[in-house]
């Protein structure tokens, strides 16, 4: 397949003195597609609710130059403070996501890959709920800092229990993941077993993944670990690329394998947890993201992982929007609405490559 | 992805060598399962002695607040732990052999969900209905899970793999879970109807609920003594199998019949419970060896002493409060589970 992708198609090369990028023609294409896509919904999003705003009006009150409108004041209200946060933030998190999603399964080469499935989200959201139960009243800048250790110290113990014989095979990695995340699971509930009424109902709509009540902390908590590691991904991907020929090649092109898959992985860990600390568990996106981002662009990771972060966005404020017109006038939280669309996919996948090894 | 299960039967360590030491060994089982039961009912808010236990179960005095209490509250459940103990201790032994798999469990394939999702779905739909239709649905959910996970698994070169088994369970899992949780919180009167089922817990059983699910696991339970002989040729293979002359998909369909009816009920009475159906079958081969004809009555002694004392743990670590007996399997079954992915799954 990429032989084949190879003859088709056309690139375009950066190159600056200290990296160099080759990036396939019809990323920049599709990057504004999904932009454009990522838009129109954020409009109809921000203009269904149980207060209508025409998607006309919210483009112009998102632009502030509505001023002279005699619901001006109430659009703002709406608009700015609690619908778009809400929206930037699922946005945000699905970049996220995709982007953890794609450096694990390149990591791993192992394309079933996923944070919520490998466990590392099961962690993030334990050493979350132990802060929102037990801690209480924290300011949310902390929570991404436990999620952090929690989904680190998974990652960790799931990488050393799956390491026998000098290696971890990806079928050992999934299985134990899975272990793991039941465990992690049953002391999640033990914990909210002892907190307190309030605490608990919150950290169980928290739990199954939603955006629901974010307001802009929640998105200055996320968009600084971003601004920080989708950075760092993007600088990295000729690393994973030289990565996915495999440890032998990899080391005999002069990269240093391990330290460089720790690297990586750490990236992964983080955004991951960053997600998770301000939306809960939320599976899937991680998995199917990359993997229509492949198959739009090849795969390549300097093109590969800007398209999926951009889809992951896309896909999460389009979950966002389903999850609250599905059951007007209540809502389904985003991570339910992934869960029905990821599974499936999911699936489809595993029929594609029953075949593979 | 083409892991293959060490072959099950080529394990011939045992700890009881001798035939002649079999039966004996399951009576001592049964013994040592009466002193858990009998441990487990004076267990509680009220510690009742042994004599009083005796008392209310061959000479109920129903003026006696204790006796009363024993009767209605804590007999049902320890019988309910029995059965579902039980249950899913054999559906596990019988799907690891169908499956030649040593990771099946019905709550790693996906079929406790599928009950879940099936009685959460008629008590959403249907309002109340009667207790005695909860197990009706949960075999109807069970079923469905069980064929599309077998369907999924089994697609591809190299037939059912333990991984390509796992992971159709745990996503048809979480798919099905997805759709519960939608229903209960868009819901709130089904939440509150069902919520003491799903936590997977043996605290509120009722009498008359343990008495419906009953008859369906006995007839599971028998069902399976019954092909338990078919069921050890077919776990030496499907070439095997077929060439001593037997007729797999026979035995395939009947054991699919029982491993529904053996989960299905069990859910039904305790909501998802993981992980028992994965160990006790283990233990049970590494002290009996791989003839099911011994497999399954063994498993299901074990699977009752194993929920059981599970429950009993529940109950008194964090005294006055309890925790459900799922959260204590998994505690106890997910190591068990790394240690059989580490050693027991090539590759």
């Amino acid at each position: 397949m990429a032989a084949q992708h190879e003859l088709k198609s056309t690139w375009i090369t950066i190159r600056p003195r200290w990296l160099s990028f080759r990036l396939d023609k019809r990323v920049p294409k599709i990057a504004v597609l999904i932009l454009a896509f990522t838009f129109i919904t954020l409009v109809f999003s921000i203009s269904y609710g149980e207060y209508d705003i025409s998607p006309y009006e919210v483009v112009r009150t998102i632009l502030n130059i509505n001023q002279d409108h005699p619901d001006y004041a109430n659009y703002k209200l709406v608009v700015h403070t609690f619908r778009l946060p809400r929206i930037v933030l699922a946005f945000l998190v699905g970049a996220a996501l995709a982007t953890s999603g794609t450096l694990m399964q390149g990591i791993t080469r192992n394309p079933l890959a996923d944070p919520y499935l490998i466990g590392v989200s099961g962690g993030a959201s334990l050493a979350a709920v132990t802060i929102i139960v037990w801690v209480r009243d924290v300011p949310i800048g902390v929570l991404p800092w436990a999620a952090f250790v929690g989904a680190g110290l998974t990652a960790l113990a799931i990488y050393t229990l799956a390491w026998k014989g000098g290696k971890s095979t990806p079928i050992r990695l999934i299985l134990i993941g899975i272990a793991l995340e039941s465990v992690l699971g049953a002391v999640t509930t033990v914990m909210l077993l002892f907190g307190n009424i309030n605490d608990v109902q919150q950290a169980y709509v928290w739990l199954s993944g939603s955006v629901y009540g974010r307001n802009w902390e929640h998105v200055k908590a996320l968009g600084s670990w971003m601004v920080v590691f989708i950075p760092a991904a993007f600088l990295l991907a000729r690393q994973l690329n030289t990565l996915g020929l495999g440890d032998d090649t990899a080391k005999g092109l002069g990269l240093r394998v391990e330290w460089q898959r720790g690297l990586l992985m750490l990236i992964s860990v983080a955004l991951a947890a960053a997600a998770v600390a301000v939306a809960g568990t939320i599976g899937f996106v991680g998995l199917v993201a990359p993997h229509i981002a492949r198959r739009l662009v090849g795969p390549l990771h300097e093109g590969l992982l800007p398209v999926s972060a951009l889809f992951g966005g896309a896909l999460l404020v389009l979950a966002d929007l389903i999850g609250r017109w599905a059951i007007a006038p209540s809502e389904l939280p985003v991570g339910i609405v992934t869960a029905m669309i990821g599974a499936p996919y999911f699936l489809y996948l595993f029929y594609r490559n029953r075949n593979q090894q | 992805m083409t892991a293959q299960a060490k072959p099950i039967s080529k394990n011939t360590t045992r700890i009881l060598g001798s035939r002649a030491l079999l039966l004996p060994g399951l009576v001592i089982g049964i013994i040592l399962l009466i002193l858990c039961l009998l441990w487990s009912i004076t267990l509680g808010a009220a510690d009742i002695n042994t004599q009083t236990v005796y008392d209310a179960l061959f000479a109920f005095d129903e003026t006696s607040f204790q006796h009363l209490i024993i009767q209605t509250v804590r007999l049902p459940r320890v019988l309910a732990g029995v059965i579902v103990g039980a249950a899913l201790a054999v559906s596990g032994a019988i799907m690891q052999g169908l499956t030649r798999n040593p990771l099946a469990d019905s709550g790693i394939l996906g079929i406790n969900s599928g009950a879940a999702f099936a009685v959460v779905m008629a008590v959403f739909l249907l309002g109340n209905p009667p207790l005695s239709t909860y197990a009706f649905f949960g075999f109807i959910g069970a079923g469905v899970a069980a064929i599309l996970v077998y369907a999924l698994g089994s697609m591809g070169r190299g037939g059912t793999t333990p991984l390509k088994l796992t992971l159709a369970g745990v996503i048809l899992s979480a798919f099905v879970s997805a759709f519960t949780t939608a229903i209960l919180l868009g819901d709130q009167e089904t939440l509150d109807k069902i919520r003491f089922w799903t936590a997977g817990s043996l605290a509120g059983r009722e009498m008359p609920l343990v008495l419906q699910t009953a008859p369906y696991i006995l007839v599971g339970l028998f069902g399976s003594l019954v092909i338990s002989r078919q069921i050890t040729t077919i776990s030496l293979g499907e070439d095997v199998a077929k060439g001593l002359g037997q007729n797999t998909a026979w035995v395939r369909g009947i054991a699919a019949i029982m491993v529904i009816l053996l989960a299905g009920g069990a859910v039904a009475l305790a909501g998802p419970i993981g992980f028992v159906g994965l160990i006790v079958p283990h233990v049970v081969r590494f002290i009996v060896g791989v003839d099911y004809r011994w497999v399954v009555p063994y498993s299901a002694v074990l699977g009752a002493i194993l929920v059981t004392v599970a429950d009993v743990g529940a109950r008194i670590i964090i005294r006055p409060q309890e925790l459900p007996v799922g959260v204590m399997m998994a505690f106890v079954g997910a190591p068990f589970f790394i240690w059989l992915a580490r050693w027991k799954v090539k590759r």
